[in-house]
Parts: C-alpha cells; structure tokens; sequence
C-alpha cells in the first residue's frame, strides 16, 4: 500500500485515520505495526475507510483493531467493501469475552489439586484391579464362559510371533554378556566361569527381563491401543449394552495370555543366550563339553524356576497395565496414543518394580 | 425463444471435462462433465457409493482423475506444483464430513491455522479474523472450547469457519448435514444460503440429503453407481417434478428400487 492509501491526521482533538484503494492481508500485515503505532495514544479516533475498494478478512481486521471500542466509522463508499466489513463486524461482534476458567491456580490450591488428583487415579486403579480379580474368580469355576478362541490368538499373537525377536535378541545379549565378562575374566584367569556367570543372569534376571521389555513394548501397548480405539468407536459400551462383561471378553483373555506366554519367552531367552554365550566360549577355546558340565555343575533348578515364576507375574502385570490403559483411554483422537504410551511405561515401570520385590523375596529366602 | 431457458453468462469457476475415476478395473465414474459457475450453490449428489466422496478428492486436488480434466479457478491441479499450488489452495475452501478439526487446539486455533500458513498477518490480527469467522457460523461464545467438547452441529459449523478463514472463492463441503437432527441441519442449510448470499461465494456441496438438495441446490449433477456416471444435470426441483429417469425419479420420491 503506497503511504497515500494511508494517512493519520489530527482534525480538532480527533485523530483520523484514512484509508484508500485495496486493503488486503498483504498489505494489512504489512501497515499493521505501523498504523498502530500512528493510533497509539489517540484518545478518538476516526476510522475513513471511504475510498477503500476492495476488503478482505485481513484487511478488516487491521480497520476493526484500530477502532476499538468507541471509534467514529467512515463506511467504505465500495458495496462490497462495506458489505464485508459490516459481516466482519458482525461476526466478531457476537463474540463473548474468554471466561477466566483457565486462569492460573495459586500454589496451595495447585498442591491440593494434584493431591485430588492423584488420589482419584489411584482408586480408579485400585477399582479396576479390583474388578479384575473378581471377574478372573468368577471365571474360575465356569471356565467355558471365557472366550477360548481369543485367548489362544493372543497366545499366538504375543507368544510365537515374538519368538524371532526374542531368539535374536537374546543370541545377542548372550554373546555380548559373554565378550564384556571375558575381558575382567581374562586377569583372573577365570575365563572358565564365563558360562556360571552368563548362565545365572540370564536365568535369574536377564531373560525375565528382557523378555518383559519385549512383550511392554509389542503386546502391552498392542493391547492399550486396540482397546483404546475400541472404547473411542464405543464398541465398548456396545458391548456393556449387550449384557457382555468388557472385563470377562477383553481384559482376562489378554492378561491369560500375557501370563502364559511369558514363560516361554523367557525360556527362550535363555536358551538363545546359552546358545549365544557358547559361541563365545567356542571362539575362546573351550569345547561345549567343558561350557556344559559347568552349567550343570552350577545352574540349578531353582534357578531357572525362580526367574520363569517372576516371567509369569511380570507377564500378569504388562498385561494388567496394557488393558487398564486401554479401557481408561479418553474420547478424543489423542487417545489412542495417550493409551499406548501409557502402556509401555507403566508397564516398564511395574516391571522393574516387581523385579526389585522379587530379588528382595529371593534373598530373604535365601534362593 | 420464449420458453427456452437464458444461458448463464456467469463464469466457470469449476469446470470438468469427461472425468473417469478408476481402481483398478472398477471404474467408479466416466464421461463426468459439468461446469460449476461462479456464487452459485453447485449440488453433487447421488446414493451411497456412487463416487461423490471420490469426485470430490479430485475437484480439491487430492487425488489426479483416472482420465478427464479439472481446472478449478483456471488452475489444473495436475499441471500445478509448489507455490502455484499454494496459491490455489488459498482461494478454495473445504469442509469435511468429520469436521477434521484438530483435536489438541481450540476452535479458534484450528481457524487461525490457515491464516498463520499462509499469510503474514501478526497474533492480534489472526485472533480477531477468527472471531469474526466463528462468530459468522454462530460460534462466538465457544471460541477457546476444544473439538472433543462441542456437539456434532458445532463441529460442522467450525469446519466451515475454517475453511472460510481465508475468504476463499469457493467452499467445498462434504456431507454437511450428515449424522445432525432436522433442525441442525436446516440450520445450517440457512447458513449456507446466507453465506452464499452475502459472501458471493460459490459453494460446491456433496450430499445425499434430499431435504437439504432442494432447500440450497441452484443446481446440481447426479452420480450413480450402475451407470458409473451422472445421469441427470440441472435445477434440483425441476429434476423431482420432471425427470423420466427411473433412479432420478426413485431418489427424489424415496422411493425403493
């Protein structure tokens, strides 16, 4: 806009803005600190849009923030300038002042809030645990009430098609546990106890552990995510409408399954680290044969037990936490992701968790 | 020449010419060919899965017809590329059957987004153009309220305020009456006509809801799915009262075929 589309003068105490020719986004955004600043200061303005020709949005808002509240209007002399601008008007006329519920809280309040907050959350898990473990109860002596068919897909669905992951990762884990102890190992010339070593980690923690992290990552939040998106297609009240228990044909059949395959996933952890570990030794010069009688002489059925019973809660716990997350998801298109993330890290966290319950358990009982 | 109809001198802001929409070897339409003319309320309508969702995605670019042109505002979207594009993109408008506002802003921040893309109007500026948008679509007051927290009526109508932000020429709007109440819906078939009214804006609507055909259609083309194309051109009310096609006829009698 050249500067004689706009000129602010002083015309008895008044302070008169004129404006002529287009006035368009464009040109508003680039006159608009200026005109502002012309205006600042001015106790009554009047606004002269009579030789505007041609307004757009942009264009109107620049006139309509410069005249405030109590301005003197010049309508444009253009009909479809001033139709446009008398719809802007309009518009933002209608609008009602932002309510002051989002102001900031003050501290103590904020604290208190917090507080109310996290108590809710906690009785809202403590409910949903509790209606967990009656429905699972009540499951108990009609065992043909629950959905057979989806427990044995989610078996599949979280138990075999995690094999490969977990026999690579657990190869790896067992070849680089094996090469990081060789090096201390070496000094001592112990190099022999590598697969003591290997063996009891991976028994006792790693292999837990590990296939935990796999099955929070893959299935807890596979879990979260296709309850989520069901409860925010309302399949889930569909489901409370058809006199159908969502904890009986959504929650246990999954948290079975997680249960279940844990187990396995564990064993073949280890069994993939052994394997792992074996390959290292092979490579150091010591036979299988040598790799063998020392795991036999020092891993014990107790050993493997123990860890394939802490596999198993922590399989009841991802699951837990995978559904919980799901079923708690909100309505809006966030949700589903909410839940999802939600379901790896509160299943991580409760995996750890346990893990530290259980090497507090094992060595009171001295295992 | 008393009696036959005055040809519209307005101009063609929409023009196809022998469009096809191909999956394959499902042909969803062929041979489309209409004009939409310019502050006219265009009506693209037929039954489920005729390709009015379909034809839509090409008129706005989204998707290149499988033959046929499309030039909308003297723009081939197959032809445009990077600020050309862009410069269309700011003269059209559209609405969506799901609203499609973004859930994590407010309304106004889901007006303002356009505006902030493609303009270089400062905060205030922004903030003001959406509040004269909401408050045209009868929004004002639910300003700062998120998506998830408005009715179904209310999702439309902010989907129209946005797709209005930048004073588009012409507004496309899919299925804006689908999933509402009576009352809802007509009014928001009132708010179509006014903006069209006032705004000079050509409106192209995509709908099956007959209702809403004859209240705001100036005219319209019918698509259907066994003819794989249009079968019927013009007033939507001379279409009801004079047709001969039997799935025209069926469609504005409700009748079942």
């Amino acid at each position: 806009m050249p500067s004689d589309q706009f000129q602010a003068e002083a015309e008895a105490g008044r302070l008169c803005l004129r404006f002529s020719g287009p006035l368009d986004s464009t040109i508003a955004a680039a006159r608009w600190e200026e005109t502002h600043q012309a205006a600042k200061g001015a106790e009554a303005i009047t606004l002269d849009a009579r030789g505007v020709t041609a307004l757009d949005s942009g264009g109107a808002a620049l006139l309509v923030s410069l005249a405030g509240a109590d301005a003197e209007w010049q309508e444009p002399e253009d009909a479809t300038a001033r139709g446009a601008l008398d719809r802007f008007r309009k518009g933002v006329g209608t609008v009602k002042p932002p309510s002051q519920h989002r102001r900031k809280l003050r501290p103590i309040a904020a604290l208190g809030s917090l507080t109310l907050d996290l108590f809710r959350r906690f009785l809202e898990r403590l409910g949903f645990l509790g209606e967990t473990v009656l429905t699972g109860l009540r499951l108990v002596p009609r065992p043909w009430r629950l959905r057979w068919a989806e427990v044995l897909r989610h078996l599949d669905e979280a138990g075999t098609q995690a094999f490969p992951l977990c026999i690579l990762l657990g190869t790896l884990i067992g070849v680089i546990l094996a090469f990081q102890s060789s090096v201390p190992m070496r000094q001592f010339g112990a190099e022999i106890f590598i697969p003591q070593l290997v063996g009891i980690s991976l028994t006792r923690e790693l292999g837990p552990l590990l296939a935990g992290v796999i099955l929070a990552g893959r299935t807890g939040s596979a879990y979260a995510a296709e309850i989520g998106t069901m409860r925010v297609n309302e399949e889930v009240d569909a489901l409370k409408t058809m006199g159908l228990d969502p904890m009986a044909w959504l929650v246990i059949p999954r948290i079975l399954a997680s249960t279940l395959v844990m187990p396995a996933l564990a064993m073949v952890m280890n069994v993939t680290g052994l394997i792992g570990m074996s390959i290292v030794m092979a490579m150091l010069g010591f036979p299988p044969v040598a790799v063998l009688n020392q795991l036999q002489q020092w891993l014990s059925v107790e050993d493997l037990a123990g860890g394939l019973v802490k596999a198993a809660v922590f399989g009841l716990a991802i699951g837990y936490v995978g559904c919980r997350s799901g079923l708690s998801a909100g309505r809006g298109p966030r949700a589903v992701g909410d839940a999802a993330t939600g379901a790896v890290v509160g299943g991580i966290v409760s995996l750890v968790l346990l893990d530290g319950v259980f090497a507090i358990l094992f060595f009171r009982l001295g295992w | 020449m008393a009696g036959e109809p005055v040809p519209d001198q307005r101009e063609a802001v929409v023009s196809v010419k022998e469009a096809a929409m191909r999956y394959g070897h499902r042909t969803v339409f062929k041979d489309v060919t209409f004009d939409v003319r310019r502050g006219e309320i265009f009506v693209i309508l037929g039954g489920s899965g005729c390709g009015k969702s379909t034809l839509l995605k090409l008129l706005i670019g989204l998707m290149p017809p499988s033959a046929g042109d499309i030039t909308v505002l003297d723009g081939d979207w197959a032809k445009l590329q990077g600020d050309a594009k862009r410069r269309l993109l700011t003269r059209i408008g559209v609405m969506w059957q799901s609203g499609a506002l973004l859930g994590s802003l407010t309304l106004a921040e889901n007006v303002e987004l356009p505006i902030e893309a493609h303009t270089r109007l400062p905060a205030a500026a922004r903030a003001l153009v959406a509040s004269a948008k909401l408050g045209l679509v009868g929004l004002g007051d639910a300003a700062e309220r998120l998506p998830a927290e408005i009715s179904g009526g209310m999702v439309k109508r902010a989907g129209i305020a946005r797709a209005m932000a930048l004073d588009p020429e012409i507004l496309f709007l899919d299925e804006p009456s689908a999933g509402l109440d009576p009352i809802t819906s007509a009014g928001l078939d009132l708010l179509i006509m006014s903006l069209a009214r006032e705004t000079g804006t050509t409106f192209v609507v995509v709908t099956h809801e007959l209702q809403s055909i004859l209240a705001i259609g100036d005219r319209c083309i019918m698509l259907d799915k066994d003819a794989q194309g249009m079968i019927a051109e013009g007033d939507p009310k001379k279409l009801r009262d004079e047709s001969e096609h039997p799935t025209v006829r069926a469609f504005f009698r409700r009748e079942a075929m």
